[in-house]
């Protein structure tokens, strides 16, 4: 063997500023966080300042800033963060876990399952059950089907490949949009309203009840995912490598399907499909820092988090001109040209 | 005494047999040699000495145990493998990757423990990889991505390293380092190794004993100089070769003089 040079990681430079750098990413979203959620706070038809956002939420503001920033704002933001957190985190499971930059909640057609779930709450009224429990009740429901379904049809010859997965995912979930569609396009229009919204994406309809039932889900969904990182990183090396170095791979894929589906519909079932944030988010810290899911999958939490505030932001700021705009508008809008920047000046190649 | 047993293993892809009725066993310590043509089962073989696939028929014991009853967990912990194709795409550093090799002994939160960073560094320092800790794995050449996974298979402080084909992508000079480290840490660390592979010389140079694989079967077992007889490598390699004694040392090598017109 060649001998070791003298110093012990004397190394190619970039990589001794990793920690630090890390750090620095870590501190500034968690300003960007604290400040888009201030931001979001004040919105309103007068937008507030700072302090009487801070002097409603330490309850000393008036009537009626009391009744915008904490009975209409802060259901929506609280949500927000925990939705844009879970869409991330997700994300960010799904390319590791598939190997594939491409993948996301929409991909295998989670996000379209728990749409379609919502369309047909809201279409045909179940009788006895009120719209409150039997929207999200279906979005589960069919999120968690196509799931399954779309498992089951990728391992139809034995082993399950990644690549079929994807192909299966693409084909059920291309299903369940045209089936949304032809709903949307059948429904009297007082429902049809409500679906087009809804299907876009909204945080305004979120009430604290819904928050009640959801964010214990997303915050469980979150923890369980970032603390698989480490058998994470082994499977992104591939399937072989994870079980000679003693993983039940299949198990695990399994397992973190399961939880991603429970996640992206607890989410999904309230404020509809919000795309580009399970895509995109996650990407960003990889092209930033690499590959490591013990970073990239905590930063994507926050990160979702700050950007979908963000955009809700926006969403609400438009309004004066159009009504409020629906924010998977935005995310779109918003992500996309950030995320083409990145992608052009990257310094690195981080494998796909 | 025996680590690796394999009892009449029988291994079908759509019912065709690839492996049929093979029966081996590796004593600690030993370097054994499976040797065959491309085809004939060798790798699937291998990839069912860690349960990486399981076998339709037949049954694999380590230290007595059968690999059914293991969890993937504690097989990893006995037995590391360095597989035949390396390709990483992501930029891992070569660090990271050798710390991969103490997953089987690390609970899912805790980061590594000093001992860990000791057996990996260890591990690094062996390998020749000090120097490349901190290189990103996919811009590094085959041979040192090779190594790079031989090292983390040391992390893994096996008792058992399988290895597939390991000096198909090494330099010359590199395919003698590799095997000399392996057969150095064999001597001091007793640790089993089993090389699949259809490099005759290195095997003759190498194993303690080998085990010519024919038609999914074994043909012969046993040390290289019965084994590998010109009689059996015309038949399973269909060359003319010759096992001889290396004029330079006490080992043995395999001279080919071309392959066999029949």
């Amino acid at each position: 063997m060649p001998e070791p040079a003298s110093g012990r990681y004397n190394t190619a430079g970039a990589h001794m500023r990793k920690i630090p750098k890390t750090l620095a990413i870590i501190v500034a979203l968690a300003a960007m966080l604290a400040a888009s959620v201030l931001l979001d706070l004040s919105w309103a038809p007068r937008p507030l300042s700072l302090g009487e956002v801070w002097a409603a939420l330490c309850g000393r503001g008036t009537w009626a800033n009391d009744i915008i920033v904490n009975g209409f704002n802060a259901p929506r933001v609280f949500f927000g963060v925990f939705v844009g957190a879970a869409l991330g985190v997700t994300g960010g499971v799904m390319q590791a876990l598939f190997r594939n930059p491409l993948a996301s909640p929409y991909l295998l057609g989670l996000s379209s399952g728990a749409s379609l779930g919502a369309t047909v709450a809201i279409l045909f009224s179940i009788p006895l059950i009120p719209l409150a429990i039997a929207q999200p009740a279906l979005a589960f429901a069919f999120c968690f089907g196509t799931m399954l379904l779309v498992y089951s049809l990728s391992r139809a010859s034995g082993g399950v490949r990644t690549e079929t997965l994807i192909l299966a995912g693409v084909a059920v979930s291309s299903l369940m949009s045209a089936a949304v569609s032809l709903f949307t396009y059948i429904a009297p229009s007082e429902k049809m309203q409500s679906i087009v919204f809804w299907s876009m994406g909204s945080l305004d309809s979120v009430r604290w009840s819904n928050a009640s039932f959801s964010v214990p889900l997303m915050m469980i969904g979150i923890v369980v995912m970032i603390a698989s990182s480490k058998k994470l990183n082994v499977m992104m090396l591939g399937d072989a490598h994870a079980m000679d170095l003693g993983i039940d791979v299949r198990g695990t894929r399994i397992f973190l399907l399961v939880i991603s589906s429970l996640v992206v519909a607890a989410a999904v079932a309230f404020v509809g499909s919000i795309g580009f944030i399970g895509l995109v988010v996650p990407h960003i810290f990889r092209l930033m820092l690499g590959p490591d899911n013990r970073v990239v999958l905590p930063l994507s939490a926050f990160g979702g988090a700050a950007f979908i505030l963000l955009c809700d932001y926006v969403a609400h700021t438009a309004s004066s001109f159009y009504g409020v705009l629906p924010i998977g508008v935005v995310t779109a809008f918003v992500g996309a040209p950030f995320f083409i920047y990145l992608l052009a000046s990257r310094r690195r190649e981080i494998g796909w | 005494m025996v680590t690796i047993e394999v009892d009449s293993l029988t291994y079908n892809y759509d019912s065709r047999a690839v492996l049929d009725a093979v029966s081996l066993s590796v004593g600690k310590g030993e370097i054994v040699g499976v040797l065959g043509p491309n085809g004939c089962g060798k790798t699937t073989l291998l990839k069912n000495l860690n349960r990486n696939l399981s076998p339709h028929g037949g049954c694999v014991l380590a230290d007595g145990s059968d690999l059914e009853a293991m969890s993937k967990r504690e097989i990893a912990r006995k037995i590391a493998v360095v597989p035949q194709t390396n390709e990483i795409r992501f930029s891992f550093t070569v660090e990271d990757i050798v710390k991969m090799g103490r997953m089987p002994f690390q609970e899912s939160f805790r980061g590594e423990s000093s001992e860990d960073m000791r057996i990996v560094r260890d591990a690094m320092e062996r390998t020749g990889l000090t120097p490349l800790a901190k290189r990103y794995i996919n811009t590094m050449s085959g041979g040192e991505r090779q190594r790079a996974i031989l090292a983390r298979a040391l992390a893994q402080s096996p008792e058992v390293i399988l290895m597939d084909e390991p000096t198909l992508h090494l330099d010359v000079n590199m395919q003698f380092e590799v095997l000399d480290l392996i057969r150095d840490l064999s001597r001091e660390r007793s640790l089993t190794v089993v090389i699949v592979s259809h490099d005759l010389p290195m095997a003759a140079r190498y194993c303690d004993r080998v085990v010519l694989i024919h038609g999914h079967r074994v043909l012969a077992a046993g040390p290289p100089e019965e084994v590998l007889t010109a009689e059996n490598m015309r038949k399973v390699f269909k060359v003319d070769a010759e096992l001889e004694d290396d004029p330079r040392g006490g080992r043995k090598t395999v001279r080919l003089f071309g392959a066999c017109r029949d």
